[in-house]
């Protein structure tokens, strides 16, 4: 038998895939779990033992969109027949839409302070990890210890400093506040990631582009820009992952006008107990933009995670 | 094209001086090479002048104009670097058009067209234009940094060893193609390199460079023929000047301290005894390998090399250069 260094037997290879395949199967069962319940009904969701064949339905995807009111069945007989399906759904379990529920505005809470505290950690994040890696700053490496340490206890630990200041700037449970609050966690990261991409970036770029005409910051925004392309990308993914699903700061500082999806979510309430399928429809619905952003830039990503361990 | 002087420059970086109270003239239409080892501020010089480093003390005056507070865009420079200098994100069209497309120039589109079809017709990198920069040899990737410098009218050309990363003919055949276009341009080029035959067969001044100072400055022939010190006759000759201590010969002058012999310095036949160690055939010509009273000799061999391995044979210094105890040179004497 032949002995290669760098090539794996085939029952190495044998072993680490099954390896890889378990792991991945152990993580996904409950996403996979979540995904089912939201196509169930509510008597299937808590049914004991655990129904894993069941007759998909819509019921918690219409529940969560909606607000419901019950009727009596003679009320019910009364009314003209149902337009859509949801409302069939809805007149099966003896009730009438009312009304748009909040999920909606709650998800749109998410997507506008994600992305914007993400744009904001980005664009703050790329002209600071600039000036570190150009330009000689006194103190520079005191000062990105400084910003490293931010992340050295979890924000959480200072919730009520954080709680008090809001309420009198009045930041509590508005859009700004919370941007701002992911905007401040994610900036460490955000430096520190982006300064080793552009650290990457040969100098002798700009440096050709000052003297073919170009004032420094035309040069940053012609040539730097482009070529840090790559590690801007996964770096707003890591950025928009934390604010995404950021939980704490959420229930605690947000109630109404600001309140993200992670913090509306728990508060799905059915009639006469929990509504579980709703509550797995939310969380589904969550999930979607942060994997479709994820699987887009994989490529980004997976090189984000190993920056700075090959250089050429 | 205009004329660049430089008065009393001086940059250090921290404690480490790297260009030391610098004066030099570089004439309009003048092809001026820095040479010097790694570390003499060779490309420090031009890094001041460009305006990619701050001066410290002294001016830079290009065309008249001291431009000491000037941005690098503002002091139409053209800089060729050693490597890494194309947009890898452009194609070579866009890096050409590049400096034509500044917020200090604005070509006409048509114009740019004009011009960078023209430079790559020059270089002939022609049917590469629409390629990737990343895509190139490195070969093309240097004409096209060249290419980015010609596309304008500079002051002054700045390049900072352009060929020292191109293999050897690659090198050759730059070298001449440089040559001709400063011949037709007529510009000023201040050029950088370690490399003796660059500076040789480009120059039309040779600036020496020492641990940050300019030492000598002259035609490559007079540096070659009349170095003031040891220091820069060692920068040019191949094979290298020889140095011999001058108390070798006997009847030297007492405040002569070195002898430097280039291989057109001993004659053959005549003398004292030295020993044949090593015969180099290079086609064109032959290098022998002497040792002569403990010392190695590097001379060249007349025609038809008469002379084998293990010989002895005599030779005598002919007109050497003479050198004092500090390393400068002693001129007058015959030793």
């Amino acid at each position: 038998m032949s002995f290669s260094v760098t090539e794996p037997s085939s029952r190495q290879k044998w072993f680490a895939g099954t390896l890889v395949i378990t792991y991945a199967l152990i993580t996904m069962i409950p996403l996979l779990w979540i995904m089912m319940t939201s196509f169930k009904t509510p008597p299937d969701s808590i049914s004991y033992p655990p129904k894993v064949v069941y007759e998909p339905s819509l019921e918690g995807y219409v529940n969560l969109f909606t607000t419901r009111t019950r009727l009596s069945p003679e009320a019910l007989a009364e009314l003209p027949p149902p337009e859509n399906f949801a409302e069939e759904i809805v007149r099966n379990r003896n009730m009438v839409i009312a009304g748009p529920s909040k999920f909606g505005g709650r998800f749109l809470n998410s997507v506008i302070i994600g992305f914007g505290s993400t744009f904001l950690s980005i664009f703050l994040g790329t002209l600071a990890a600039y000036a570190f890696s150009r330009f000689k700053i006194p103190l520079a490496d005191d000062l990105l210890f400084f910003i490293l340490s931010t992340r050295m206890m979890p924000p959480i630990a200072v919730a009520i400093p954080i709680f008090l200041m809001y309420r009198q700037l009045g930041l509590s449970d508005t859009h700004l506040g919370m941007i701002l609050l992911y905007t401040a966690v994610n900036i460490s990261l955000a430096v520190w990631l982006l300064k080793g991409f552009i650290d990457e970036i040969p100098r002798e770029y700009e440096e050709a582009a000052l003297i073919d005409g170009y004032t420094r910051f035309q040069a940053f925004y012609k040539v730097v820009l482009p070529q840090a392309a790559t590690g801007i990308a996964s770096t707003a993914i890591f950025c928009l992952i934390f604010a995404w699903n950021e939980y704490a700061f959420a229930v605690l500082l947000t109630s109404g006008t600001a309140q993200t999806a992670p913090a509306f979510i728990p508060t799905i309430i059915g009639v006469g107990g929990l509504d579980w399928p709703a509550i797995a429809a939310g969380a589904t619905i969550f999930l979607l933009p942060v994997m479709i952003f994820t699987v887009l830039l994989r490529k980004h990503l997976l090189r984000g995670i190993t920056f700075g361990a090959v250089r050429k | 094209m205009a004329e660049v002087i430089l008065e009393n420059l001086s940059k250090s970086y921290g404690k480490q001086k790297a260009v030391i109270d610098m004066n030099m003239t570089i004439e309009d239409g003048s092809f001026v090479v820095l040479l010097g080892p790694t570390g003499a501020g060779k490309t420090t010089t031009l890094r001041l002048i460009s305006g990619l480093e701050k001066i410290d003390e002294g001016s830079v005056k290009i065309d008249g104009r001291v431009v000491n507070e000037e941005i690098p865009a503002q002091r139409d420079v053209a800089m060729v670097f050693q490597q890494y200098s194309l947009y890898p994100h452009l194609s070579v069209r866009n890096n050409l058009a590049f400096p034509l497309r500044s917020p200090i120039l604005k070509t006409s589109k048509d114009e740019i067209k004009r011009k960078v079809d023209e430079v790559a017709e020059i270089l002939q990198i022609s049917h590469k234009l629409d390629n990737k920069a990343t895509e190139l040899s490195g070969g093309e990737m240097q004409r096209v940094s060249i290419g980015r410098a010609l596309v304008r009218d500079p002051a002054i050309f700045l390049m900072d060893e352009p060929l020292s990363s191109l293999d050897a003919r690659l090198r050759a055949d730059l070298r001449i193609e440089l040559k001709r276009i400063h011949h037709d341009l007529g510009s000023t080029l201040l050029y950088v390199t370690h490399d003796q035959i660059e500076a040789m067969t480009m120059a039309s001044h040779v600036g020496v460079l020492q641990e940050g100072e300019l030492v000598q400055f002259g035609s490559p022939r007079e540096i070659y023929e009349n170095p003031t010190s040891v220091y820069v006759a060692a920068r040019l000759g191949s094979p290298r000047i020889n140095l011999l201590p001058a108390a070798v010969f006997n009847d030297t002058p007492n405040d002569v301290h070195t002898l430097g012999l280039r291989p057109e310095h001993i004659a053959y036949g005549d003398g004292e005894d030295a020993t044949v160690k090593r015969i180099e055939h290079l086609g064109d010509h032959t290098r022998l390998h002497l040792d002569f009273k403990g010392h190695a000799v590097t001379g060249l061999s007349p025609e038809g090399n008469p002379y084998t391995q293990g010989s002895t044979i005599k030779i005598k210094p002919v007109n050497p250069l003479c050198f004092n105890e500090a390393g400068n040179r002693i001129t007058g004497r015959v030793a």
